[in-house]
């Protein structure tokens, strides 16, 4: 049997626990952990590429008892996904963070997180992610609260309660299927599961708890606070990663394992949230006075697009239409959390630099650090939507299924979306190029602006342009239904 | 892989290769950037060159490059394309060595040369865009390109202009993308074919093509400055002179106008639009747009407001031509378009030497300098008379081949009074210029400018370009019936969209 | 279902709710995470009503081990909350 999956769980699990143990070593343990896990993914997904799902049952225990690990075409394009962003944030922190104590608390944390979400992503067993789930939240909160200060511990706290709350309500639901089913393990349930009350009260229960921990809104209320304070690659992960998982879990449950349970006018309140999000987000976005909280504000909105999705996605009738809008789906998730988290490592850099993150005195920006404008510009293209970005492709679809659905009302929505999105983009990038004392500090060392641009090159160029490799990768029997079939 | 695949990439990439580099340069380092820039231009020149022949001979070049399931980034030569494709190719190469003149020792020219690259790129692009999801992809790409370049001079009159300019291009854009998604899920994948291709699927509904109509039309008509989307031109003349040239003679502009000349002829086809009755409000806004931008263009002293007001006005020609049904008139919408663009970019070149050499940058501070600057002021009134339609510069052509095609239409009526209305209001704001220009004496003396004591009356990079637009502006239309000629093109155009 | 179970059952949901209601309008931190190991509590005595197999039989022995994991999660978890409480208090006295 194919022990691949494993590697990616094991791989960070086990750096962490060398970064306890050696703490003056903890940054290249985690570089050198994030290489090898990104190695280990790259395997694993030439192996799905040609061979297709892959299922591993850990210590050879078969599922009823034993837990399987299960890597598909889609859980394997986020773990990718979160591979790079981990390793490029990773490399900018060990640049961030000047105290030395601070390193060696920042690493073990980080690589658990790592561990948990790669977990996560490749669970196939309702309990089991659940505790992923967990090791998620709670890791994240501990780096949420690493920056200090009184802000920061209090936007973690916030982030803490409401998220165990949500952990708590996903159990609940959790222990709804297994009273019905008597199983657990998702492979059998998904012939299992019929429309009836119990379905649908379980799977309203894990919703509630999914969306607290994705931020819809109105559940979105502590992410602004709590992204906006963390240190800039803690950010810079939590946006692109953590809140995806989220996005991911609802994915899996409402398009693949409740899928014949569901009518689509139930979708329709996803997509509702997430149009109020879009809405909201990008307003509160085009209003903030600094960097870090107009990122976290745009996360809101980015994620009201990916709900948006879902009622289309679930009046589609399964067929090539339905792939394509799914492809766009997974190509908006991945091109969010590359520009995203190149967007928090500049606000990080432009910070370090200049101490302070307000918008309105950013002049002398460009002059000072012409790298890290140039990601701004870069990470804004893709987060506006413009080409050649993956954005770009992906809302070009969405648009695309609305129109074919009749759904008119996503239209205006993302329009106004993207148009505010310009807004507050090009608002930064008018203070930056501005007239600025460059009360900046020089730049010591210029590689430390690196990864940003990495990022946002893969989010506006690679996966702009090679966004039809993606859909070819991910489109065809990502779902579990699809493994019937 | 064969030159027909490869060539409109090349053409793409000859400027956004060196762009890119030239990003990457250390400002002191000019030399090396000039010569980019032109190594850049000539190789262009010399590709368009070999798609001319190609396309003149019937070959195809095509290259196709799947981006998404059912979207194609497609470039593609046909005569449009080509004639479209020349001329930004030819006046990229004149601006270029303007830009070098005018911005010497100005800083930040690295980033001015590399937008300046990008921006021919989404030109070359949407030129040779083979359907409407590559013509999205490059006017988009356009607007980003554009805006640092408006931007340029960094005073806060530019940070506005420019923050004006992009409000209303992206919002522009935006509409198009949104008719140009519409239309795509409703039809099926819009690659552009002579004649239109809606017209030849069943099934569709006139209320909902007419509403996509007018979203496309909007969209384009930002950047093409129908009346009342222009509001950002005027405001965008902070730019420095070779990007206002550029904007106004071939990029944006231009590019609004050559989308709507798109969209009617190979995406609708024209006699299926017109069966719609999508055309007459088309040509209610152009005449309305041709009448009030020369009006406003009265009121103007600042020299390139005028000039401004009048590219509102006259880049609607091209959308009139589009509007009337008909061969003739056809040929002198596609006409203008070169036309225009030769004309208009020796009109703002003059500006700019004024503006640079002497400090005028309004009418009523040029009398006398004709005697100052003659090469200048000549270019300047050979471009002026052509916008009048006197003969036989260009504008003559276009706006005779407007007024037969309308007479041939039967809408006679209502065009024929609009194009002597304006050429009238065309004579009224230029004659003046010109008059002030050779036959008044200099209110004062003209300053000498740093460092000028050459023989000629400028900085030579300064006034080759005008000259050369200005002969250029001159023989297209002396020899509008020899081969090759852009009359000639549009003649071959309009043949091939009215051959069903 | 037999009485016990429903009792186990209702009881858990009672909690659940009660729980829920104190994490969210309680003012002091204690209080909220308090509040949430009842949330939790209510949780587990659900898997615990789940378990029931009927009398005389066994019960099932997996919801009782998802149980022993959440109350190990549940320990973390209020572990943390706490941690970062006296944090945010000692930067208050500072």
């Amino acid at each position: 049997m194919n022990s691949l999956p494993v590697w990616p769980i094991m791989l960070p699990l086990g750096a962490a626990l060398l970064a306890v143990i050696w703490p003056r070593r903890s940054a290249w343990i985690g570089i050198a952990a994030g290489l090898a896990t990104l190695t280990a993914v790259g395997l694993l997904m030439a192996q799905v590429a040609s061979r297709g799902t892959l299922v591993h049952a850990l210590g050879g225990w078969e599922p009823g008892l034993g837990i399987a690990l299960r890597a598909d075409a889609l859980a394997v394009a986020l773990l990718l996904m979160s591979s790079l962003v981990a390793l490029a944030a990773g490399w900018y922190a060990t640049g961030y963070f000047r105290d030395a104590d601070r390193q060696s608390q920042f690493w073990p944390i980080w690589l658990l997180m790592l561990a948990a979400l790669h977990a996560m992503l490749l669970s196939a067993d309702l309990f089991n992610i659940y505790v992923t789930l967990e090791l998620l939240g709670l890791s994240a909160v501990a780096l949420a609260a690493l920056g200090g200060g009184r802000a920061a511990i209090e936007a973690a706290l916030r982030y803490l309660t409401v998220g165990l709350l949500g952990s708590l309500a996903f159990l609940a639901g959790v222990a709804v299927i297994y009273a019905r089913y008597g199983t657990l393990d998702m492979l059998t349930l998904a012939g299992l599961i019929e429309p009836e009350p119990a379905s649908w009260l379980a799977l309203a229960l894990m919703t509630a708890g999914l969306l607290v921990k994705s931020a819809l809104f109105p559940l979105h209320f502590w992410l602004p606070p709590a992204h906006a304070n963390a240190p800039a690659p803690v950010s810079a992960a939590l946006s692109a990663l953590v809140v995806k998982a989220a996005v991911y879990l609802m994915m899996r449950l409402w398009l693949d394992l409740f899928a014949p349970a569901l009518d689509p006018a139930s979708a329709w309140l996803l997509g509702l949230l997430g149009a109020a999000a879009v809405l909201w987000g990008s307003w509160n976005a085009l209003r903030a006075q600094r960097l870090k909280l107009l990122a976290a504000y745009s996360t809101v909105a980015q994620l009201g697009y990916l709900f948006i999705f879902f009622p289309l996605l679930a009046a589609l009738p399964a067929g090539p239409a339905r792939d394509t809008a799914f492809g766009a789906l997974v190509l908006m998730a991945l091109t969010h959390a590359f520009a995203k988290s190149a967007l928090f490592l500049a606000a990080g850099m432009i910070q370090q630099q200049a101490g302070h993150d307000r918008i309105e005195e950013l002049g002398g920006t460009a002059r000072a650090l012409p790298v890290t404008t140039f990601t701004l510009a870069l990470a804004g293209v893709a987060l506006i939507g413009l080409p050649p970005s993956g954005t770009f492709l992906a809302k070009w679809q969405l648009l695309s299924s609305a129109f074919a659905l009749g759904q008119w009302l996503w239209v205006p929505v993302v329009a106004a979306g993207s148009l505010m999105a310009a807004g507050y983009m090009f608002r930064v990038l008018g203070f930056a190029f501005g007239p600025g004392d460059g009360a900046m500090q020089k730049l010591v060392d210029g590689r430390e602006e690196l990864p940003a641009l990495l990022l946002a090159i893969v989010a506006t160029a690679v996966l702009g342009l090679g966004a039809a490799a993606l859909w070819a990768f991910v489109a065809p029997g990502a779902l579990l239904m699809g493994a019937q079939r | 892989m064969s030159l027909e695949t490869w060539l409109p990439a090349l053409i793409v990439l000859s400027s956004l290769l060196p762009g890119i580099i030239i990003f990457m340069l250390r400002e002191d380092n000019h030399r090396l950037r000039t010569s980019l820039n032109l190594l850049g231009a000539f190789v262009k020149l010399l590709l368009v060159g070999m798609m001319i022949w190609g396309v003149f001979h019937e070959r195809v070049f095509e290259t196709r490059w799947t981006l998404a399931p059912g979207l194609d980034l497609v470039l593609h030569a046909d005569e449009l394309s080509v004639l479209f494709v020349t001329l930004s190719t030819l006046l990229w190469l004149v601006t270029t060595v303007y830009a070098i003149g005018y911005l010497e020792n100005a800083p930040h020219r690295s980033r001015f040369f590399g937008f300046f690259s990008l921006c021919v790129t989404a030109t070359v692009g949407l030129a040779l865009a083979g359907n409407l999801f590559t013509f999205v992809i490059f006017y988009e790409m356009l607007t980003l390109a554009t805006y640092p370049l408006v931007a340029h001079k960094g005073t806060p009159e530019a940070v506005r202009g420019a923050r004006i300019y992009l409000a209303y291009t992206l919002a522009g854009g935006m509409l198009l993308l949104v008719g140009a998604i519409w239309l795509r899920t409703l039809a099926g994948p819009l690659d552009f074919a002579q004649g239109g291709i809606l017209g030849d699927i069943d099934g569709l509904d006139p209320t909902t093509l007419s509403w996509i109509f007018l979203l496309l039309i909007v969209g384009l008509g930002v950047k093409a400055a129908l009346v009342p989307l222009h509001g950002w031109l005027p405001q965008a003349m902070v730019a420095p002179a070779p990007v206002s040239a550029l904007l106004h003679a071939v990029a944006v502009v231009k590019a609004g106008a050559f989308g709507i000349v798109r969209v009617v002829y190979d995406v609708y086809g024209v006699e299926f639009a017109d069966s719609l009755n999508l055309l007459a409000p088309l040509g209610a806004v152009a005449a309305v747009t041709i009448i009030y931008g020369s009006v406003r263009a009265l009121s103007q002293d600042h020299l390139k407001k005028r000039l401004a007001y009048s590219t509102v006005s006259q880049v609607s020609y091209i959308a009139l031509g589009t509007a009337i049904v008909g061969p003739i008139a056809t040929i002198g919408g596609m006409v203008h378009l070169v036309h225009q663009g030769l004309m208009k970019i020796t009109l703002f070149f003059a500006a700019g030497n004024y503006a640079e050499t002497l400090g005028i940058h309004k009418v009523s501070e040029m009398d006398g300098v004709g005697r100052r600057m003659p090469g200048t002021t000549l270019a300047f009134t050979i471009g002026a008379l052509g916008m009048i339609g006197i003969p036989p510069v260009a504008g003559f052509v276009s706006k005779w081949y407007l007024g037969l095609g309308a007479v041939e239409a039967g809408s006679a009526a209502w065009v024929m009074p609009v194009l002597i209305a304006s050429s009238l209001l065309n004579a009224a704001y230029f004659l003046p210029i010109l008059y002030r220009a050779w036959f008044r004496e200099p209110a004062r003396e003209w300053p000498v400018p740093p460092g000028h004591g050459g023989r000629l009356e400028t900085h030579a990079f300064l006034l080759w370009p005008p000259v050369i637009t200005a002969t250029l502006a001159l023989a297209a239309g002396l020899f509008a019936a020899a081969p090759y000629s852009p009359l000639e093109w549009a003649e071959i155009i309009a043949a091939r969209e009215y051959r069903k | 279902m037999l009485f016990a179970e429903i009792t186990y059952a209702l009881t858990g949901i009672g909690l659940f709710a009660l729980g829920l209601r104190g994490a969210l309008l309680r003012r002091s931190l204690l209080g909220r995470i308090i509040a949430i190991n009842v949330c939790g509590a209510g949780v587990f005595m659900l898997f615990v009503a789940i378990a029931y197999r009927g009398p005389g039989q066994a019960p099932d022995a997996l919801p009782h081990a998802l149980v022993l994991t959440g109350i190990v999660v549940a320990v973390s978890a209020t572990a943390l909350a706490l941690a970062l409480g006296r944090r945010l208090r000692d930067s208050d006295h500072e």
